[in-house]
């Protein structure tokens, strides 16, 4: 019980914030309760199956497999993948980073990690078409062509400015949060 | 429509698995709840962050801080938004289309697009957990960065 009070020590100081905020300001509180709660269906109607494929991959793919694929000498085949699976997903950005965690565990190369982070964030499909209809064809396409490399120069880029001992430590992590 | 795709996609090769070897699902099974439970503190807070910052950032508000101000300072202003607040795409398009509509520029629109999926301040503590604190602030600087290189350009095609 202490371990779980302290585990979620951030939620319930947060929920405290939002209950004084309901006593100080009543129509702000209840719309962030309202938010909050909207958000907490539409998390747990998004994310089961995300964990689901994330416990397939885990115990299905190989290490040998994930490092061929996504690994250091994995190269275009490496980036097409972390592009292709980062665009295909649905859901906010946080649930891609256990996903992330996954890949770091198997092998992946950080950078093809990092484009992965990066499609998830800004050319997941659905996303690109409900952007085209709500902002123009010409204002996405733009935006898409001129995110492509984007996310490989700010993955590269990220990957550059870490030692081997920085890079060491987020595989270690991984293995951490993961197992 | 994708989120019942993926349950589909889900569904489907869990019962593969399931039939393949039913020992290695449930260990698998038991992977999955076990990342989910890992996380779950850090998904909750990050839910109430995004309601109570919401509740305050109004659609309204937001119009105000990057609808009326233009140039470098309403840029800096929609990028600063759109870093630390995260909405659904959903809810943000419709708003930045109205905002457009309603005199915006299109460079600062465009920033806070990107700032908004690239750059999140919020979950940054998650990001952290995986990725180590050098490498979630670097990520996150360079996207800001990035960001209005692509707005630029935006402003530069669609001028």
């Amino acid at each position: 019980m202490k371990m779980l009070a302290k585990r979620y020590k951030y939620f319930l100081a947060l929920i405290v914030i939002n209950m004084l905020v309901y006593i100080l300001y009543p129509s702000v509180g209840q719309k962030s309760m309202n938010i909050t709660w909207n958000n907490t269906v539409e998390m747990l109607s998004v994310i089961p199956p995300i964990f689901v494929l994330l416990g397939l991959l885990d115990v299905w793919v190989q290490r040998e497999t994930m490092i061929k694929l996504m690994g250091e000498k994995s190269g275009i085949v490496g980036i097409l993948i972390a592009f292709f699976l980062g665009s295909a997903a649905a859901g906010p950005l946080y649930a891609a980073f256990p996903i992330a965690g996954v890949l770091l565990h198997k092998g992946s190369k950080f950078s093809n990690v990092l484009i992965f982070i990066g499609a998830w964030s800004t050319t997941k499909i659905p996303m690109l078409l409900f952007e085209a209809s709500a902002m123009g064809w010409k204002f996405m396409l733009t935006r898409f062509v001129i995110d492509i490399p984007g996310i490989m120069v700010i993955a590269y880029v990220t990957e550059k400015l870490l030692n081997e001992k920085e890079k060491q430590y987020i595989y270690d992590q991984a293995g951490n949060v993961v197992a | 429509m994708f989120t019942i795709m993926m349950y589909i996609v889900a569904s489907c090769l869990l019962i593969l698995s399931f039939v393949k070897d039913r020992k290695k699902t449930l260990l698998a099974m038991k992977k999955a709840w076990k990342s989910f439970e890992n996380i779950l503190p850090q998904f909750l807070a990050i839910i109430v962050i995004i309601g109570i910052m919401l509740a305050v950032l109004s659609p309204e508000v937001i119009s105000g801080l990057i609808g009326e101000k233009s140039g470098w300072l309403g840029m800096l202003m929609a990028s600063l938004v759109g870093s630390v607040t995260l909405i659904p795409g959903f809810v943000a398009f419709p708003l930045t289309a109205a905002l457009l509509k309603s005199g915006a520029g299109i460079m600062q629109i465009a920033v806070f697009i990107s700032t908004l999926m690239m750059v999140g301040i919020v979950s940054i503590p998650l990001e952290i957990k995986y990725f180590g604190k050098k490498a979630a602030l670097l990520r996150n600087s360079l996207a800001f960065v990035f960001s209005f290189i692509a707005a630029i350009a935006i402003g530069v095609v669609l001028r």
